[in-house]
């Protein structure tokens, strides 16, 4: 009985027991199906807190109402009305807390967004006010005329 | 002969062992996990795209690049607005500069000027994941790196992901990318962080037209659901079988 | 942006017309030199299983170096993924989570296998010559022949016993890791095709001919190169011979044998014939169905990359080499062309899978243009670029150097093995 014909068997163990012992400390214990099966479900099941605890930045219109009732009051009864806050004054997060004021957009890239003139028929963009870049104004920001909480205001 | 029995028991160990390496991959659901399993059932987002009320304003694309710390000049973004200009003589031209971060300003596209009065129709069409009931992307991941949980929503595992890039060759959409400073594969999350706490996703509060708007399909009461099961909507490459969850209104033959 | 922001594939992919933002070449040159390493090793060990399964003695002399140089070529395989991923020291997950409805974890477990019975078999064929190796270096001084002695003991892993019956055990155990290896070889390879061909977001890959045509032309490189190392090394030591400067006599010294070439040569034949039938019976069914992606596909392969599948592919890597090889008064110098030729071919089908199968977009309304980075400026362009291929191509000689320092495979040493 030739029993050297194993030893190649014995490396091969312990190569793949060396791999199952790595597992053991290279794998962290909550990595499994978790959910519908196997092709869906495989992951580490920590990583939905890491997710969740992702950092929150744009607030919503209701949450500058509190301290800025007027302004919102203003522009709610504009053509603007659909506008958030957060789309010219930028992400209320930590404000008023360690950001003192937020920066507010008030280029002409910002306005020309919804209001270049791109003459196309039947769109929803098409219902909307326009301009011509290139011939309104050019050197000038749209807020030095245009009032962006009352647009149509006098 | 001893010899070749014992050569194939050798094998035939060797082989079993191996395989033993994958089982062990499996962990167990306890009875109080499968029942939270259950029980969360109750949730499954969606989103509905007008692609009627969309004008292409980009400022969904702004907003989820700062909501999601993806750097802003990087040509990478977990959502986008295509636009499609159908002309009279049959050709459709489309773009998405930057993707539409800022916004549509310039008529011209690919540096060709069109003539408004060869325009047939225009209209823009947002894109983003589509969170699908079977994504091909979490099916072809190697190594668990991403996942899809509950509700439906598929997220990456940034610490896990090695960054191979098959998830990205597998989306018949073309949603994924590998994230400039993390190295890693990013995507849009339907602002997990966001919907998991009753807000919002990003793009969905920063539309001034409502063209993006969440759903639970889960709930019967969600008036967006009642659209998307009473209206006559599409999904995007419905072929490939992915069951995507966005939802078009408006949805044009000329739409890739 | 900050120097180490770097937007992974903006470097060398060129847009034109509509392509989704997101949309790079991802899967660059390194992608393109993975399956061509594999396909080498598993080309390399068919052809020395040809000899230890099927008894074809004439390929005894090439079959013992292919064997070994499939060797030398496994770790490089595994090469040119460190390179690509965006994460390399996570490279071990697939080993350790391995997912398995994916066709990249199959890699980690199909790979160990694989390398364990190329091991196994190596270590069955050279046991005997090892043993002796321990003996002989017993009784030479110095401290490096007392170094390859450790070595030599180390490799033996205690069987020691070279009786007949021993013998004639390893010969059989031989046999059969080669006849298993056989089907692991292609299923090694197999899976580099189904990788491609499982994904149905890619107009060009998707395809159930994907794995058989990569295992056909796998075998037809792994053939070709050991066809082609062999015969350069052999004439190099018959040419040294010749000029006086070699210690054996000049009779042993042959150079490359005809008749082993020639045996080759038919094997390599088969497999081109069948590699070239399923690569033109995919073309022409996707002609023939026209499915939507067909206008975009035939864009590509008639426009951009005409040269690059009908003139360096087909032409240059296929049927030239195939009339160099078929016409008669076939010279061994006609031969090394024709195998030269035969490896720049396999490449060329795996540059025109992957860089091809992204060189449209997911749009179907717009071009990706792929330029290779030659002289690198950071990290990524090195990696992915033109050097980090050649790191990686010329790999396996270094190996194979360092290898038959121990195992010696060529022929004037084989001798000395049976």
């Amino acid at each position: 009985m030739k029993w050297h014909v194993l030893n190649p068997l014995w490396v091969a163990i312990g190569a793949i027991g060396l791999v199952l012992l790595a597992r053991q400390f290279m794998v962290p214990d909550d990595f499994g199906v978790h959910g519908r099966n196997f092709t869906y479900g495989y992951h580490r099941l920590s990583n939905i807190q890491e997710w969740k605890d992702f950092p929150v930045k744009y607030q919503g219109r209701d949450y500058c109402t509190d301290c800025h009732a007027e302004n919102v009051q203003e522009i709610s009864g504009s053509a603007h009305a659909i506008i958030q806050c957060e789309n010219c004054h930028g992400p209320g997060v930590n404000h008023p807390g360690s950001v003192q004021s937020l920066t507010i957009d008030t280029s002409r890239g910002l306005c020309l967004r919804c209001h270049a003139d791109l003459a196309y028929p039947n769109t929803n963009r098409g219902t909307m006010p326009s301009v011509v870049d290139k011939t309104h104004r050019r050197r000038r920001e749209c807020i030095n005329c245009h009032d962006p909480h009352n647009p149509r205001g006098v | 002969m001893t010899h070749s029995r014992r050569d194939f028991l050798k094998e035939a160990v060797g082989t079993t062992l191996t395989s033993v390496v994958p089982l062990s991959a499996f962990t167990l659901l306890s009875t109080e996990e499968a029942k939270a399993a259950l029980a969360d059932l109750k949730i499954r987002y969606a989103f509905l795209v007008d692609t009627n009320k969309c004008v292409g304003c980009g400022l969904c694309v702004k907003a989820c690049k700062t909501e999601n710390e993806i750097p802003y000049d990087a040509p990478v973004t977990r959502t986008w607005i295509e636009r499609y200009v159908i002309t009279k003589d049959g050709k459709t031209h489309i773009d998405s500069p930057m993707a539409g971060r800022d916004g549509f300003t310039d008529r011209k596209m690919h540096d060709e000027e069109i003539d408004p009065a060869d325009i047939a129709k225009a209209f823009f069409v947002p894109k983003g994941c589509n969170h699908c009931e079977n994504p091909p992307c979490v099916q072809v991941c190697p190594v668990g790196a991403t996942y899809q949980t509950k509700e439906g929503v598929v997220l990456v595992d940034r610490k896990w992901c090695m960054g191979c890039a098959y998830c990205v060759m597998a989306c018949p959409f073309g949603v994924r990318f590998i994230h400039p400073v993390h190295k890693v594969v990013d995507k849009c999350t339907m602002c997990y962080h966001r919907t998991t706490k009753g807000l919002p996703t990003a793009c969905v509060a920063n539309c001034p037209f409502g063209a993006r708007q969440l759903a639970n399909l889960k709930d019967p009461d969600d008036p967006v659901t009642k659209i998307i099961t009473t209206q006559r909507v599409a999904v995007l490459k419905d072929l490939y079988g992915t069951k995507p969850h966005i939802f078009y209104l408006g949805l044009d033959l000329n739409v890739r | 942006m900050p120097e180490d922001m770097v937007v992974h594939g903006l470097e060398w992919t060129v847009k034109e017309l509509f392509v989704y933002p997101n949309e790079y070449i991802y899967w660059a040159i390194q992608i393109v030199m993975y399956p061509y390493m594999t396909g080498l090793v598993a080309g390399a060990f068919v052809l020395s299983s040809l000899y230890h399964v099927f008894g074809q003695k004439d390929l005894k002399p090439i079959a013992q170096f292919s064997l070994v140089f499939s060797l030398a070529l496994l770790p490089v395989a595994a090469l040119p993924l460190l390179l690509h991923l965006q994460q390399p020291t996570r490279a071990l997950e697939p080993l350790l989570t391995p997912h398995f409805t994916s066709a990249i974890a199959a890699f980690g477990i199909v790979i160990t296998f694989y390398g364990l019975i190329v091991l196994s078999e190596i270590w069955f064929v050279y046991r005997a010559y090892f043993v002796a190796q321990v003996h002989e270096l017993k009784e030479q001084p110095g401290l490096l022949s007392a170094l390859r002695r450790i070595v030599y003991r180390a490799l033996t892993i205690g069987a020691s016993d070279v009786s007949d019956g021993a013998i004639r055990v390893d010969k059989k155990a031989a046999t059969i890791l080669a006849a298993i290896g056989i089907p692991t070889a292609c299923f090694l390879h197999g899976y580099a095709g189904f990788i491609f061909g499982s994904v149905k977001a890619n107009a060009l890959w998707m395809s159930p001919l994907m794995p058989v045509i990569f295992i056909m032309s796998a075998v037809v490189s792994g053939i070709a190169l050991c066809m082609l190392t062999y015969i350069i090394i052999m004439e190099w030591q018959a040419y040294q011979s010749r000029r006086g400067g070699s210690v054996l006599e000049a009779s042993e010294i042959k150079g490359a044998e005809i008749d082993v070439i020639s045996k080759a040569t038919r094997y390599l034949l088969a497999f081109l014939v069948l590699a070239i039938t399923l690569e033109i019976l995919d073309l022409i069914f996707r002609g023939y169905t026209a499915m939507k992606s067909w206008d975009i596909l035939r864009s590509v392969m008639y426009g951009q990359d005409f040269r690059n599948i009908f003139i360096l592919q087909y032409t240059l890597g296929n049927l030239v080499p195939f009339m160099l090889l078929v016409l008669p008064g076939r010279t061994l110098r006609r031969t090394a062309v024709a195998l030269v030729l035969v490896l720049f071919g396999v490449f060329m089908m795996r540059w025109n899978v992957v860089i091809g199968g992204q060189a449209f977009s997911l749009s179907f309304s717009g071009y990706m243009h792929y330029e290779l980075p030659i002289i690198p400026h950071n990290l990524e362009t090195f990696k992915e670029g033109l050097f980090g291929a050649l790191t990686v191509i010329s790999m396996p000689f270094v190996l194979f150097w360092v290898i038959n320092k121990f195992i010696p495979s060529l022929r004037r040493d084989a001798e000395s093995i049976k």
